[in-house]
Parts: C-alpha cells; structure tokens; sequence
C-alpha cells in the first residue's frame, strides 16, 4: 500500500470515529421510522419482514468476515482500525434491522457461528492483507448491489429508503476498500445496482 | 438472415444467451447473497439446473421452498427471476431481475454450475 493510500485510510478512521454518534443518532432514527409499520401490521408488514432478514443476513455475514479479517493477523495498522470501524457500522445496522424486524412482528434471523462464515467465505484461502481487504471489498459491493435490488420490492417506502440508506454505507466502505487495495474507480456513472 | 437469427433467438432464448455476460452479471448482482459452492444468505448454486426446488444440502429454506414442486429448469428458473414471490409466494428472496436478456444469460450461467 503506497503512502498515500494509507493517509486516505487514516483520514478516513478519524472521520468516521469523529462521526460515530452521529450515526447511532441515524439507527434510532431509523427505528422511530418503522413506528406506524409496527403498528399497520398485516401481511404487507410479514413481506418486508423477509426481505428484511435477509439483510440482517448480510449484516451478520459482514460482521463475522471483518471478524475473521482482524483475526487473521493479516491486517496492519491503520486498516485493521478502518476494518475494525466498518464492522462497527455493520453491527450497527444489525441492530437497527434487528429491531425494525421485532417492531413488525417478526422474529429476527440468528447469527450463525463464525466458523460457518468461515468455511462459506473461504477464510482459509486468505494468505495476505490484501486478500482480506479483496474478500471485503466483494462482500460490500454484493451488499450494496444486493440492498439497491431489493428496493423495488419494499411494501413500505420507508423501508425502501432505509435499504437506499444501507446501500450508501456499503458503497462508502467499498470506495474506501477500493481506494486501499490501489485499484481505480468504476468508469462513468451508474455503477452499481446495474 | 437477420430475421430469422432474431426469430432463433426468441424461440429459443438459450441459443442467444451468453454465458459469460451471464457470469459478470452473477458476480454484480447475486454475490451479495449467494456463491456457486457454499450456502450463504441465500442457497449454494452448483447443481442447481435439474434440482428440485429447496433442496442444497444444508440451507434453511423458507416453507414456500420447502413445499415447492418444482425442479429448476430453463423455463422455471425464467419466472423465478422475473418474479420470485409470483412464482412462489411466501418465498423470501426480495430480489428479482426485470430484464429478460439479462435472466437469459444468468441462466445460461447457471447452467453450467
């Protein structure tokens, strides 16, 4: 990693360090907003639900891969910090879907145990930093791309804005990642969710 | 001759499709959730063409799924994708993939797996 790269992975940790109660601010916000769903119900409600666990699958999934990444003794300061940061994000939107996901009536999918990510990501196949951050570049693009899929299906548009609000998260940690591992950003416009 | 490629290629998406468009279009917009060989959110999908629906070894699939009568093909794989909860309601998997030629070549991807 050239020196550059590695003051926009510092600059970027004080930046989000200094924003971290900002965004516990956006996860409570994001629950209030899921009020008159909770209270609407129905089978509309039981729809969302779905879609939502399958993000706090994603979510779980990101957790346990930065997880296996900061394990790894692979990372080096300071990306194991940004690492460590980005899963911070992640559990926070496990917990905010979590609730939104109990708030409608459902029952929020389990995380499984870390080993079975493992196994699934191919945890063994990573020999280097960068391999890490290649294997955690992928997952948020999935993520991303994955989150902006879902939105036309969302029932309920709040819901919808929050999955928009997730993708962006997403597509903040992979520019960064992207940005780390030296390679150039996507050419022309629109390139994600396509 | 232009005509009848293009009349080919209507009767019989398969012979248009392009298995490695199909193939960069998995890897933007499927690997999110799934991978060829591991179960992950969603199913593993090696094996899938021919396979009774809900049934990779080892995944948790949704009711819809589990009772589901349908063996993956070319023809049930095309309205899965177009429309998973027309096709199955109750399923789970909130994603679909609105453009025909794009379904063609995940297909004929997947069909190599």
């Amino acid at each position: 990693m050239s020196n550059t790269q590695l003051e926009v992975a510092i600059l970027a940790r004080r930046h989000f360090l200094r924003n971290a109660a900002t965004l516990s601010g956006a996860a409570v916000a994001l629950l209030a907003g899921s009020e008159a769903l909770a209270q609407a119900g129905s089978s509309m409600a039981s729809s969302d639900v779905s879609i939502l666990n399958v993000a706090l699958g994603l979510e779980h999934e990101a957790i346990n891969a930065y997880q296996l990444g900061a394990q790894s003794g692979l990372l080096q300061k300071p990306v194991l910090d940004v690492a460590v940061r980005f899963q911070s994000d992640h559990k926070e939107h496990r917990d905010a879907l979590a609730g939104v996901i109990r708030k409608l009536g459902g029952k929020p999918v389990d995380e499984k145990a870390i080993g079975d990510y493992a196994r699934a990501l191919k945890a063994e196949t990573l020999k280097s930093q960068n391999d890490v951050l290649e294997l955690a570049a992928r997952l948020e693009l999935g993520a991303t791309n994955a989150y902006l899929g879902v939105i036309p299906s969302f029932k309920d548009a709040t819901l919808a804005k929050v999955a928009g609000r997730l993708a962006a998260d997403e597509v903040m940690h992979w520019t960064l990642l992207n940005n780390v591992l030296g390679k150039p950003l996507p050419m022309g416009g629109l390139p994600f969710g396509a | 001759m232009f005509a009848c490629v293009a009349f080919a290629a209507q009767a019989f998406p398969s012979l248009a499709a392009d298995a490695g468009r199909g193939k960069q279009l998995y890897e933007s917009r499927c690997i999110g959730c799934h991978s060829i060989e591991a179960n992950r959110v969603g199913p593993a999908h090696q094996g899938v063409f021919g396979r009774k629906a809900g049934l990779a070894p080892g995944y948790d699939y949704s009711p819809a799924l589990k009772s589901a009568q349908i063996v993956w093909s070319e023809k049930t794989l095309e309205r899965w994708l177009a429309d998973p909860e027309k096709l199955l309601p109750g399923q789970k998997m909130g994603y679909s993939v609105p453009e025909a030629a794009d379904r063609a070549d995940l297909i004929a991807y997947l069909r190599k797996q």
